[in-house]
């Protein structure tokens, strides 16, 4: 017991040194102050734990769930919640509606794994090129970004989807090329501000080539922009990929996936209302996470909006 | 006239100058839309030629058909052909309704914007002054409550509040009128009762003095304008705050006071009508947004809009019709934003 006291003490006093001792310090001390910064913040917080419950449900859905996601049952068709064990109730096929909800959390998540991975990464190609090498790169770059920002995304989407046959897949390929200009913009934003600086200067006179300037040097300052804006994109992420699911152009059944099982519930809607309804307080939760914790990871990265 | 004479009798043509450039970006993008759309119908699974001659064609038939539909010339000459189709107003037949796809497009077309204009109505009328109080009450409970109300208007998918406001408003309360733009008792007598004018269901059945239509035209409009003006009222709250905080923390505010402005006149006139500048550009984004985002409200609705003839298309497999469709919201959308950014400049001194 005395020995762990001090050691606790000894990692806190390590986390808020104001004197660094090696890179890896510097680092920890700075994440803390972050973490520290955005824990201040109730809602914040909020957010975060229902993300974090969100990555728990799906890691962890096989033990949390009650039935089987697929399992029909006939008989028990269309029951209200917390009949004969099923805490939320079961759907037109009988399946249990809760588990349906947990083994959802996996499509939900995996669909914003991938477009949160492949959007803002070409997003940020396409930006620090453009806003490091200037000219008629960025020009081009830019003029082409703008374009594809103008463009409608739901309806885009929705020929997309349309022209290659419904599925999860292409509705996530959908969404990733619609999204990403708005990251190919604050990346260059940043890069336009860094390419003058000392530091790339010495880089290139130390002999650094162009792409590994862009590489090591400009999109390392560009990345926390990034991630500050795809986190508040992520709700956006999914309440599209939902749509689409909803509209039956997403994922198929029989797979459980919140937007298609509202779509499901809906010729339901008045005589057993908790099928259409449950999913969508499961997407409002998810995605009001992501709009929490973005806001908040904005007012601590972003030190214009953190005075207001 | 002499050229730059001060004076804002000269500030249009200026204007008019400056926005050349922003005209040029309009039709590239116009030109991308073209492209995009050509390039989607290129790569729909479905064989066209197949769809016409049916699979017991031989293959003469099936020759004679693709060349019929000019299938075998070079990709540009036919996208030559299809931009010069689509530039005169010619986007084929819908094989759903078999009529001209334009034609469909301009009947469903006043329905979305009768519901995005009220939706928008709404988030302007509502979001602006909200946003006002947050900005003037920062920090303290009315900006909080506000703050987590917008929150969940962004959070929420819309399809849902669409199904939860019909099972609350018109299923359990009675509130509200359900599906649809008017009951089926007051479809007949929208026809003979009301003329046309606008084809928006509304401003018609006013202007034609039919009173009862326009009491159930507007009980059928109300649950689909609010579901729709939540999302935009929670995004114009938002920025309004954003700006008004912006402009409070400015020393003319400080000026004013000091010299004894009253504080609703500071907040309201001074500041709120510097805000009101980059707010012209994010109510029309709201408004963009709501006419493609109307593609789910219409679904839950039924309201016979652009979004639900696009959707009903893409399910019946009507290329022609979504491709149209689509077309039409992305000119749609693509024209506000030059609008908004040329009534910027026009608001803006310093952006001329």
């Amino acid at each position: 017991m005395t020995s762990l006291a001090p050691e606790r003490t000894g990692l806190r006093a390590w986390l808020n040194s104001d004197t660094p001792r090696s890179r890896g310090h510097a680092r920890a001390i700075a994440l803390w102050g972050a973490v520290s910064d955005l824990a201040r913040n109730p809602l914040t917080v909020f957010g975060a734990l229902l993300i974090l419950a969100l990555l728990l449900t799906a890691a962890f859905a096989p033990l949390i769930a009650t039935h089987a996601p697929d399992a029909q049952n006939l008989a028990g068709r269309l029951q209200p919640p917390g009949w004969n064990g099923h805490i939320f109730g079961t759907d037109e096929l009988g399946r249990d509606i809760f588990s349906r909800i947990v083994y959802g959390s996996r499509v939900t998540l995996s669909v914003v794994a991938i477009v949160a991975l492949t959007a803002p990464l070409f997003g940020l190609l396409i930006g620090t090129v453009a806003g490091t090498l200037g000219g008629w790169v960025d020009r081009v770059l830019m003029r082409f970004t703008d374009i594809v920002l103008a463009f409608p995304r739901l309806v885009l989407a929705l020929a997309f989807v349309a022209a290659r046959g419904p599925s999860i897949e292409n509705a996530v390929i959908a969404i990733a090329l619609t999204a990403w200009p708005p990251y190919a913009r604050v990346a260059r934003a940043e890069a336009l501000t860094v390419r003058r600086s000392d530091y790339i200067a010495a880089a290139r006179l130390g002999g650094a080539s162009t792409p590994r300037i862009i590489l090591f040097h400009v999109v390392p300052m560009c990345l926390s922009s990034v991630i500050v804006r795809v986190t508040l994109d992520m709700a956006g992420i999914i309440l599209t990929a939902a749509g689409l699911g909803f509209l039956g152009l997403g994922a198929q059944p029989p797979l459980a996936e919140w937007g298609a099982m509202i779509s499901s519930g809906r010729q339901f809607l008045l005589t057993n209302p908790w099928v259409a309804t449950i999913p969508g307080i499961a997407i409002l939760l998810v995605s009001l996470g992501f709009n929490l914790l973005g806001d908040g990871l904005r007012d601590v990265l972003d030190p214009r909006s953190a005075k207001r | 006239m002499q050229r730059g004479a001060p004076g804002r009798g000269f500030a249009l043509p200026r204007i008019l100058r400056r926005s050349a450039t922003t005209l040029g970006t309009l039709l590239v993008t116009l030109f991308g839309l073209l492209l995009v759309t050509f390039l989607i119908a290129r790569v729909v699974p479905i064989d066209p030629v197949l769809a016409i001659v049916g699979d017991r064609a031989t293959q003469a038939q099936y020759e004679a058909a693709r060349v019929a539909l000019g299938l075998d010339r070079p990709l540009w000459e036919q996208f030559a052909t299809y931009a010069g189709d689509v530039l005169t107003g010619d986007f084929g037949r819908s094989t759903l309704t078999s009529r001209p796809v334009l034609q469909d497009v301009a009947g469903a077309f006043p329905a979305t914007l009768e519901l995005a204009t009220l939706a928008t109505l709404l988030g302007v009328l509502v979001g602006i002054p909200a946003g006002v109080i947050c900005a003037t009450h920062q920090g303290r409970w009315p900006d909080q409550l506000i703050r987590v109300v917008g929150l969940l208007g962004y959070s929420v998918p819309v399809f849902w509040l669409g199904l939860v406001a019909l099972l609350v408003f018109y299923g359990q309360l009675g509130w509200t009128a359900g599906p649809g733009r008017l009951d089926t008792a007051f479809e007949l007598s929208y026809e003979f009762d009301v003329t046309p004018y606008t084809g928006s269901i509304l401003l018609d059945s006013a202007l034609s003095g039919a009173w009862d239509v326009f009491g159930n035209a507007l009980s059928h409009l109300v649950l689909p304008a609010c579901v729709l003006g939540y999302f935009s009222l929670a995004y114009i709250a938002r920025m309004t705050r954003s700006f008004m905080l912006e402009q409070l923390g400015q020393e003319y505010v400080t000026a004013a006071r000091v010299k004894g402005v009253s504080e609703a006149r500071v907040v309201w006139v001074h500041a709120l009508g510097n805000a009101a500048v980059p707010l012209i550009t994010v109510v029309a984004l709201s408004y963009a947004t709501l006419l493609e985002g109307s593609v789910l409200t219409e679904t839950i609705f039924a309201w016979p809009g652009i979004g639900l003839y696009v959707t009903n298309a893409l399910f019946a497999g009507d290329f022609n019709a979504v491709l149209g469709g689509t077309f039409v919201v992305g000119v749609a959308f693509i024209l506000l934003n030059f609008l908004s950014d040329l009534l910027y400049r026009i608001v803006d001194p310093r952006a001329r």
